[in-house]
């Protein structure tokens, strides 16, 4: 492999220590893990070594890290998880995944506005909820149709629905352009506005929701989206339920853009306006997902780091050579560039994403570490 | 009625303009089944081009040319650098990739060109043809003629042409055609290359209707309901779905959209598209797909 694989997790274990910890975790798009108890034994304590770190991420870095980097690093991986189900799992095409996202922001928002009392982590399981519902309304047309086709009904959807909330004033309580803004962040009493609470309040939504899945992918639905991805024919043929499958891994795929939504809107921005997620952040997802991997559970936290660090890191640098500031308008294009450029690369070179390079530099260190011992 | 009318041709002609761009796509789909995405970035490089050659004083012929040879350039280096590598990637892969060149292309183009909107006279006026009953664009038709042509000579092209039969032959099973000695990647760099000539095309016709910038890039989004509802490789399809769609948005939005707040253009195409599938999955001219395990 001509690629450089060292290279790259290098980086990318900088920039986001924890979130993508052992590299013996993150598996290519098409292997189940397993392996010896003892290897077990070693990923479990590497994954609580690293929640130990996230959780006290706070008292390591600044507060700008906090709540510039880390915070919409989260939310989008967490969005990220979502499409890697649909797309990456059950490979059905989804350029929708802002629409979901909106879909749940605004619902956590106005359950919170409407109904008195509802606590703020209900509000963000009912966002997620509505969003899960609607992606299944949008999954419908899969039943019938296959393939690129498919597209136009998560695209209406990206359409829909930024001008549903922009047109209605009801879903924004009749705020000027449907701009909405996070109710009071607090949790069983405990105020989390400031950036390590909004830190914590973003870590502790996703953690677990990560988790659920990375085990929902192992377990009977896991495997029949993977059936469907590879071969819809034969996975119907062998008794899968290729419809259930489709429905619910756009179901629990939207679930998670719309709780990503809530975190994007709440904890991130605290305020948002419905052309905040529109078709370029749908694609935004996306391309976290193929960089860091379709079909990996480590892959959108990779995918996101790099999206969104990259910028800043393209504004450093290139600041340096220019020697002063860069033209905002400049450095866009560089970056889409620089993406595009990306996504064709690993296309060709490692379609499972960083989260594979990662782990065959993991590999190679390992191999290396045993014949010199 | 006068008026019904008017909306109807304003919107049937305007659809022939999202036809121009769906041509593109189908002229891939149906050479290698790739559906390329990037295709409306094409339209703005092949625009973009034009114009700025044009501002920096290249006679208009002179232009086209060198816009051409652009394209054409563009086309084998996309299948030398991209899509040779990617050959037996599943679809899902290909359309990915065509994202990233979709992306690179934007980039490129705004940073090589700028982002500064630029007029283009093409020397068809927009005013409307007088002595008709009611108001219809010269411009439009002049478009509508076009695109018509251009339709007439792909056909010709993919039915009576060593190189449009052996498109055909790609697209149905690749390692057949590869096995009875089909140049594939020379047959590729053709498909590709011709996209970008009706990118070219398209990029005129709508950079001379709302100026060449960077929303062109965005007309691919409405080309997309004209694909599906007409069949990804139908090009007579598209045409007449192009018309459909143009029509009933038009028709739509004057009718239904102002009693629900305006502006619900932007998605009303998407919905008919998901109708339409939901009765017809492979489009109105469509091939049914037959799979095998």
């Amino acid at each position: 492999m001509s690629f450089d694989a060292t290279a790259w997790s290098a980086s990318s274990s900088d920039v986001n220590r924890a979130a993508a910890p052992p590299a013996t975790s993150a598996k290519g798009w098409r292997r189940l893990s397993s392996g010896p108890a003892a290897a077990k034994t070693l990923r479990a304590g590497a994954w609580l070594a690293a929640l130990a770190v996230l959780v006290a991420a706070p008292l390591l870095v600044t507060d700008y890290v906090l709540t510039a980097i880390l915070v919409p690093v989260l939310a989008l991986a967490l969005a990220g998880i979502g499409q890697n189900l649909v797309t990456g799992y059950a490979g059905q095409l989804s350029v929708g995944s802002a629409a979901f996202m909106s879909v749940g922001a605004f619902a956590a928002y106005d359950v919170h506005l409407r109904v008195p009392g509802v606590p703020l982590l209900a509000s963000f399981a009912f966002g997620g909820l509505v969003a899960g519902l609607v992606g299944l309304l949008f999954g419908l047309p899969s039943l019938r149709i296959r393939g690129f086709s498919l597209v136009v009904s998560t695209l209406a959807a990206q359409f829909f629905f930024v001008w549903l909330f922009t047109t209605v004033g009801w879903f924004s309580n009749d705020s000027a352009s449907g701009v909405i803004s996070a109710p009071r962040l607090e949790v069983a009493g405990v105020d989390l506005a400031s950036p390590a609470g909004r830190y914590w309040l973003s870590l502790g939504v996703v953690a677990p929701l990560a988790w659920t899945a990375h085990n929902l992918v192992r377990g009977r639905i896991g495997r029949s989206w993977m059936a469907v991805r590879d071969m819809e024919a034969a996975a119907a043929v062998v008794g899968v339920n290729t419809g259930r499958a489709k429905l619910s891994a756009f179901a629990v795929g939207s679930f998670y853009c719309g709780v990503a939504g809530t975190l994007w809107a709440f904890a991130y921005l605290g305020t948002l306006e419905p052309h905040g997620l529109d078709l370029d952040r749908s694609f935004q997802i996306l391309f976290i997902v193929i960089l860091g991997g379709l079909g990996s559970p480590a892959g959108p936290f990779m995918g996101a780091a790099l999206v969104l660090l990259f910028p800043v890191l393209l504004d450093r640098v290139g600041g340096a050579v220019a020697g002063g500031s860069v033209d905002p308008g400049v450095l866009q294009n560089a970056e889409k560039i620089v993406f595009g450029t990306l996504v064709v690369i690993l296309l060709v070179k490692q379609p499972a994403g960083m989260a594979r390079l990662v782990e065959v530099a993991w590999v190679r260190l390992s191999r290396r570490r045993a014949r010199a011992a | 009625m006068g008026f019904f009318l008017e909306v109807l041709v304003g919107g049937l002609l305007a659809g022939v303009m999202y036809t121009m761009v769906a041509l593109g796509f189908v002229l891939i789909y149906k050479a290698s089944g790739v559906f390329n995405i990037a295709q409306g970035a094409m339209v703005l490089f092949a625009a973009l081009t034009f114009v700025t050659l044009l501002e920096h004083g290249v006679a208009f012929v002179a232009a086209l040319v060198a816009s051409l040879a652009v394209m054409l350039a563009l086309a084998v280096a996309i299948e030398r650098l991209v899509l040779r590598h990617l050959v037996n990637a599943p679809p899902m892969a290909l359309f990915l990739a065509t994202l990233g060149i979709s992306f690179i292309l934007e980039g490129t183009a705004q940073l090589a060109y700028g982002t500064q909107v630029h007029g283009l006279e093409l020397g068809v006026s927009d005013a409307p043809i007088a002595g008709l009953p009611i108001a219809i664009s010269r411009f439009d038709v002049f478009a509508a003629v076009v695109a018509g042509a251009l339709v007439a000579a792909l056909g010709v092209f993919f039915r009576t042409t060593r190189a449009g039969v052996g498109l055909r032959a790609i697209a149905d099973d690749p390692l057949a055609a590869v096995a009875v000695g089909l140049d594939v990647p020379r047959l590729w760099t053709i498909a590709w290359g011709g996209a970008g000539v009706v990118a070219l095309v398209a990029g005129l016709l709508w950079g001379a209707r709302v100026g060449v910038q960077f929303s062109l890039s965005l007309v691919v989004l409405k080309a997309l309901p004209v694909l599906v509802i007409g069949g990804f490789s139908s090009i007579g399809g598209v045409i007449a779905s192009g018309a459909i769609v143009g029509a009933s948005e038009k028709l739509a939005e004057v009718y239904v959209g102002s009693h629900v707040g305006g502006g619900i253009e932007t998605w009303f195409p998407y919905a008919m598209a998901i109708g339409f599938l939901l009765l017809r999955p492979t489009g109105l001219f469509g091939r049914p797909v037959v799979a095998r395990v």
